[in-house]
């Protein structure tokens, strides 16, 4: 009986020593989920779903605080890998959150520019380049088109331009096959 | 002594339909009325444009310059006025425009000042730029610049140089022609690559089905007296003009999937390259013209020496068209494209131009269900399973066709050739490829942007920060100040409660003040008399002025003014 009981608790001790041992060894910094959601959002950062940012957004879907179907960067092929990582139903854009556009980018009027800095200050990946009373100038491959620019210019100097197609971005088309009436 | 061939996996024998298009020599033709020459014709980074509208140009003058690491020249074809710089329609099947010199020939066709080079001086380095700003470019189709390929691997010398006059693909008998009638000039444009390349030997690979040409080519290293130099006639056996399939007939080699064939001894390039390099070293000139075959729907198929940038419908016309002719493929029928219109101009990777119609070339029978019947994985030269990948592709599955080596595939068309169902699998691989590259393009994007708005918030966090450090530095440097002010003050006052310390709202109203008397005295610094440096004459004036001002203002205070003034 004695020993059983000593055998036993010997095991125990064995293994949770081992455990214990594994948890400091093996720990994960952060939660890996949310840098796999964080890697499916498309880094737009244009706070379209409520959160400040594409990872606050990611940490909130991850701790089930917040939809997947809030963010119109990412789309519905968007959502529905979210659905697919996350086990979750799929759903459709949520209307609230804004209408999934074009790809664009940002195009300032330069005649127009007066030069204030409020839109570089509220570029999240800081592609706007100028200084005060200087013009500014946005660097087309940085834009990410979040249009958070849009709003704080004072004299309506900023539009939003789709990005044209060109020969190295150009796709070829999903195969369709014409299907005829049987004479 | 009898070479031992080796066999690539797979291939098909396609009818060839060759005959008609060589029975006679290549043939120029007469300058059109505009040449419009795309900048970016080569695979690599856009050359910048080096003209302007209005411009004059000579015949191989550079219109184009390189631009990046990887990247070729382009030069004018012909001599004449440059009419514009302008997008225009490219022979792509997207149809989209790109950045292209229009030139109205003034029909003397007078070349610029040319430049040789004797290679066999040169240092390497110099050799290969001079071959970038000459223009020349993979002329097999892929247009990879060839300067870039010419840089022996690691170990400093090649094995194996192999020249690709295979010419497989159905119609296509631009090589065949060149090498029947220049096969000597071709041969120096081998003999200076092999001399970039350090290579110990030179194999020229032909198809059986052109013993002119194998006659030719041997007659031309028969008198050229050099030595490892041999043409080896290959089975004719579709795709064995892809570079990986003909380097395993020769050497036996197969390159791995991501690995260069110069980290194996061997690189490959076609005919017209090497003539095209003999033609840039030897006479100085950048790779202006190029042989094109036109074939297909026509009356007299035949082979010329095209200026790049001639619209194709120019071309096709010295061949007679026939009168149902409803589209221009470029290339041949297994890997050729379809031209959004056609006149669409001849670029450096046009080596053909085969004229289609309803007759000849049938819209395919519908896609039936795919039955997994393995025939396109017999047919495959790449050693692909197409049928899994179509299975994919089609799916949009996407990262599971990566799976099966989609990138591995050169879309060469056997897969769909022999498809009991046809089905057209190279267009779902050409679909999936250009769709995983766009995804690639996103992320890359996406990385990007998360990296800057990352460092963005970093930055402000750091700036806030240094800014509350030296605003706290300062407020404490105005504290200590102050409180040396405070402790003389109270005691030359002798306030009966002067505390050791000040309290709180004392140091504060003491701060506000410090600044406010600081201000006072800035104010008073800052008296606006911008008369200092002024020579004494202008002074002296001055000086009357404010004078004469004065005493008027004492007049009007004496006086009122009257109304209305």
């Amino acid at each position: 009986m004695l020993t059983a009981l000593l055998v036993m608790a010997s095991i125990a001790v064995v293994l949770g020593a081992l455990l214990g041992f594994a948890s400091i060894k093996f720990k994960v910094e952060g939660d890996p989920l949310v840098d796999q959601i964080d890697a499916i959002l498309p880094q737009t950062q244009c706070g379209q779903c409520g959160f400040p940012g594409c990872r606050p957004y990611a940490t909130a879907i991850a701790g089930g605080e917040a939809e997947i179907n809030q963010c119109p960067p990412g789309g519905e092929e968007g959502i529905r890998k979210l659905a697919d990582l996350l086990g979750r139903e799929f759903k459709p854009l949520s209307e609230e959150h804004g209408v999934e556009k074009p790809k664009s980018v940002a195009i300032i009027d330069e005649q127009t520019c007066i030069g204030c800095t409020l839109c570089i200050q509220a570029c999240p990946v800081d592609a706007i380049v100028g200084a005060a009373k200087q013009m500014h100038t946005i660097v087309a491959a940085d834009c990410t088109g979040c249009e958070l620019c849009l709003a704080p210019c004072p004299v309506d100097c900023i539009s939003m331009q789709p990005i044209a197609e060109t020969v190295d971005t150009w796709k070829w088309r999903y195969p369709v096959i014409e299907i005829k009436a049987a004479a | 002594m009898l070479r031992k061939l080796f066999k690539f996996h797979g291939g098909v024998k396609p009818q060839t339909n060759k005959a008609p298009s060589t029975t006679a020599p290549i043939a120029p033709v007469p300058l059109p009325d505009r040449l419009v020459i795309p900048l970016h014709q080569a695979v690599g980074g856009h050359p910048r444009p080096l003209v302007q509208p209005g411009d004059r140009v000579l015949k191989g003058q550079r219109i184009g310059g390189a631009d990046g690491s990887l990247s070729s020249a382009v030069h004018a074809s012909t001599s004449g006025i440059v009419r514009d710089v302008a997008p225009a329609l490219m022979p792509h099947t997207s149809g989209l425009t790109t950045l292209s010199v229009i030139i109205e020939p003034d029909g003397e066709d007078r070349w610029a000042e040319l430049d040789k080079l004797n290679y066999r001086s040169t240092p390497p380095d110099e050799l290969r730029d001079f071959l970038r700003d000459a223009g020349v470019v993979g002329l097999g189709g892929a247009v990879f610049p060839s300067y870039a390929k010419l840089k022996p691997g690691k170990e400093g010398h090649l094995k194996t140089l192999v020249i690709n006059g295979a010419e497989c693909e159905p119609f296509i008998t631009c090589d065949d022609l060149l090498m029947r009638e220049r096969a000597g000039d071709m041969l120096k444009g081998i003999v200076a690559m092999r001399h970039m390349l350090h290579a110990e030997e030179v194999l020229i690979g032909i198809e059986d089905n052109k013993p002119e040409a194998i006659a030719a080519v041997q007659a031309a290293i028969a008198a050229s007296g050099e030595a490892g130099i041999e043409a080896v006639a290959i089975p004719t056996r579709y795709p064995a003009g892809g570079a990986k399939q003909l380097i395993r007939v020769l050497t036996g080699i197969e390159v791995p999937h991501g690995r260069r064939s110069t980290d194996f001894g061997v690189q490959c390039f076609n005919v017209g390259t090497a003539y095209s390099i003999f033609e840039a070293l030897e006479l100085g000139r950048p790779l202006v013209s190029r042989i094109v075959t036109v074939a297909g729907n026509v009356a007299q198929p035949r082979n010329y020496e095209v200026l790049i940038g001639t619209p194709m419908d120019h071309l096709v016309r010295l061949a007679g068209p026939r009168a149902d002719t409803d589209r221009y493929i470029m290339g041949g029928p297994m890997m050729g494209v379809r031209m959004p219109a056609f006149d669409v101009p001849v670029v450096k990777a046009t080596n053909c131009v085969l004229v289609g119609s309803p007759a000849l070339f049938p819209p395919p029978p519908p896609e039936m269900p795919c039955i997994r019947c393995g025939e396109c994985a017999k047919a495959c030269p790449a050693d692909l399973a197409p049928f899994e990948m179509y299975w994919f592709s089609r799916s949009k599955n996407f990262g599971k066709a990566q799976e099966y080596h989609l990138f591995d595939c050169i879309e060469c068309g056997c897969c769909s050739f022999v498809c009991p169902s046809h089905i057209p699998l190279v267009d779902y691989f050409r679909f999936s490829k250009s769709e995983i590259w766009a995804r690639e393009r996103e992320k890359d994007a996406a990385d990007t942007a998360r990296d800057r708005f990352e460092f963005k918030n970093l930055r402000q966090e750091r700036e806030k920060q240094e800014k509350a450090e030296k605003l706290a530095a300062k407020a404490a440097a105005t504290r200590e100040k102050v409180a040396a002010g405070d402790a003389a003050t109270p005691a030359a006052a002798g306030a009966g409660a002067a505390p050791a310390k000040p309290s709180g709202d004392d140091a504060k109203r003491a701060l506000i003040e410090a600044a406010m008397e600081k201000a006072r005295q800035q104010k008073a610094q800052a008296a606006p008399k911008n008369t200092e440096v002024a020579a004494p004459e202008i002074q002296a004036e001055i000086a009357a002025i404010d004078a004469r001002r004065e005493s008027a203002a004492k007049a009007t205070e004496a006086t009122p003014p009257a109304p209305g003034a």
